[in-house]
């Protein structure tokens, strides 16, 4: 008899293997990756599940070749992921593109660790924020969510390979050393209360499927390897056939659609949970590990009778621009709180369009923000402006 | 019975001690066995055993947001290094727990509440030093009560492998009993070992 798929019920484990419980109970059934801390508990705990239920773990010769394998397992027809950390996450920018403009419905978990380099193997940070939008060559969208507790990596990992397979396209977990490394209650909720998206299917007629001619909203049907249909997978640019077209009409057609899958989606994509924005003069805006800090901050400043609201950022690309931009305005001061040296505080910045002061509060990554840090950075900005 | 306040324990020792374990097991008997929330975050090098490594656990009635330890009201410390380390950063009202034989406390700590319990040696005598994060928890169990005994007992066999359940219950029963004792005063603490 196999194990069981979904675990229901409560637990008390770490984010790393609460994002393998996500994954299965999402329907992953194949994982390629290569151990490398502080996410090898995710891996440790796929080569574990996996086989109990039917599934595939295979430990690659390196992060290129675990990325490689995931697409290849999804053209196959499973629900496929990874896990690694930074120099690995580097390793795999290649593959992301591919996957981008294959369309190729996966996700990957980036448990982030202090950088560049090996850097701090064992230590929290959030560097890689800038590389997940822009790390793979060309012009692209991506999607990436950002969890901020071990319930959060059960739950965003489902999200992320629901948006996977609804927008064929990789989709980036960026989770932080302590929420991977923590253990925290995990309620894992009963399998059939579990909303779950699978990859669209053709309805046409096998002689009449072209693999790239996509839907009205920009999302192409996908058969996969072995189910009749004819496909034909490339990184190069190509045409609805599949086959590559080597000029700039077909360039601008192809990219402008895998762009716009996901641009013109932004409202089925994005999700902040924000606190307190109805009167707030000092908005903070953080994500992952971080939110935490700053929530905690948020509610010490309220007890001191300042006016602070804040925005946790669920998925972190695509940017909440259009929030920002309205909230801006009407706020004195927003702070943005990471473990970077300022990374999506540019986009806050380009966001706010100027329309209020943005501050940022970090460090470069070792330690979390202490929730002190982000409490002075209200309380001044708070004084800044009254 | 142990109140509802925020609890911050701090667990410390080198890799390959049961450090994060016995974090883990702590934190688990409030979250599953005791209705109560928990956290518990963990800190090492990167070897894989002998470097120094604590376990941070936050135990709670309500919702944790930031889940390290700065100041512990416990701090329970199972190598020489990691008392050094970690010894200033204790409440001045808070309780000190050591290893008798791995721990030369200096004399001025005894401003804390302070309680050690040779925990390697008795579990060397159970049968294996791996047990000695167990005989630890069941002398924290009796002396700084954080979670319902019948809690933590639960978390112990629910995360040890099964063949070695009754190895580690009597790890913990062990541990128990020599706390109950040194609070009940009918065994006297071994004399502690200081620091010149």
């Amino acid at each position: 008899m196999l194990a069981k798929e979904v675990k229901t019920g409560i637990h008390f484990i770490n984010g790393d293997e609460a994002c393998c419980e996500g994954a299965i109970a999402a329907g992953c059934r194949f994982f390629a990756g290569y151990p490398i801390t502080p996410a090898t508990e995710v891996a440790e705990a796929m080569s574990r599940r996996l086989p109990e239920i039917g599934g595939i773990y295979i430990q690659m010769e390196d992060e290129i070749a675990s990325m490689a394998a995931i697409l290849g397992a999804s053209w196959g027809g499973v629900k496929s992921m990874t896990s690694t950390s930074g120099p690995g996450f580097s390793l795999m920018m290649e593959n992301i593109g591919l996957g981008v403009c294959t369309e190729t419905p996966c996700v990957v978990c980036n448990v982030q660790r202090a950088g560049p380099s090996t850097g701090l193997p064992t230590a929290v940070a959030q560097g890689d924020m800038m590389q997940a939008r822009w790390g793979s060559h060309g012009h692209y969208e991506i999607i990436a969510l950002a969890p901020s507790s071990p319930q959060e990596m059960f739950d965003f990992t489902i999200r992320a390979f629901n948006l996977s397979e609804y927008f064929r396209i990789p989709v980036l977990l960026m989770a932080d050393e302590v929420v991977g490394h923590m253990n925290e209650r995990v309620v894992i909720p009963r399998e059939e209360e579990i909303e779950i998206i699978n990859r669209r299917k053709p309805t046409v007629p096998r002689e009449d499927y072209l693999p790239y001619e996509a839907d009205p909203d920009g999302i192409a049907p996908m058969a996969t390897c072995g189910e009749g249909y004819r496909v034909h997978v490339t990184g190069l640019t190509h045409d609805e056939r599949g086959y590559p077209v080597m000029d700039a009409k077909t360039q601008e057609k192809m990219v402008s659609r895998l762009v716009g899958k996901i641009r013109n989606n932004r409202d089925k994509i994005i999700s902040t949970k924000n606190l307190y924005l109805d009167d707030a003069d000092v908005v903070v805006v953080s994500y992952g590990i971080t939110a935490r800090s700053a929530m905690q901050a948020v509610s010490n400043a309220r007890k001191e009778g300042i006016k602070a609201g804040m925005v946790k950022l669920e998925t972190v690309w695509p940017f909440p621009e259009e929030l920002i931009r309205s909230l801006a305005p009407q706020t004195n001061a927003m702070i943005m709180a990471e473990i970077n040296g300022g990374q999506m505080v540019l986009e806050l910045e380009r966001a706010a369009c100027g329309a209020c002061p943005v501050s940022l509060v970090s460090n470069f990554g070792g330690s979390i923000l202490h929730p002190n840090l982000i409490a002075n950075a209200i309380s001044k900005m708070a004084k800044g402006k009254t | 019975m142990p109140d509802k306040r925020e609890k911050h324990v701090l667990i410390t020792g080198f890799g390959g001690q049961g450090i994060v374990m016995a974090g883990d097991i702590l934190g688990k008997a409030a979250t599953l066995f005791d209705s109560k929330h928990a956290t518990m975050a963990q800190n090492y090098g990167p070897e894989a055993r002998g470097g120094a490594c604590s376990s941070q656990v936050i135990i709670s009635g309500e919702e944790i947001l930031f889940p390290c330890v700065e100041e512990p009201d416990i701090l329970v410390c199972m190598s020489q290094e990691a008392y050094t380390r970690n010894v200033k950063s204790l409440k001045p009202e808070g309780t000190l727990i050591w290893d008798t034989d791995l721990v030369h406390t200096k004399k001025a700590d005894m401003q804390y509440k302070t309680f050690h319990i040779p925990a390697t040696r008795f579990a060397e005598e159970l049968g294996g030093k791996m047990m000695a994060n167990i005989v630890m928890l069941g002398f924290v169990s009796a002396v700084e009560p954080l979670v319902h005994t019948d809690a933590l007992k639960k978390a112990v066999l629910d995360s040890v492998p099964p063949a070695t359940k009754d190895q580690n219950l009597r790890a913990y029963t062990k541990g128990r009993e020599y706390g109950l004792s040194i609070i009940k005063g009918t065994i006297k603490q071994e004399q502690a070992k200081h620091q010149e």
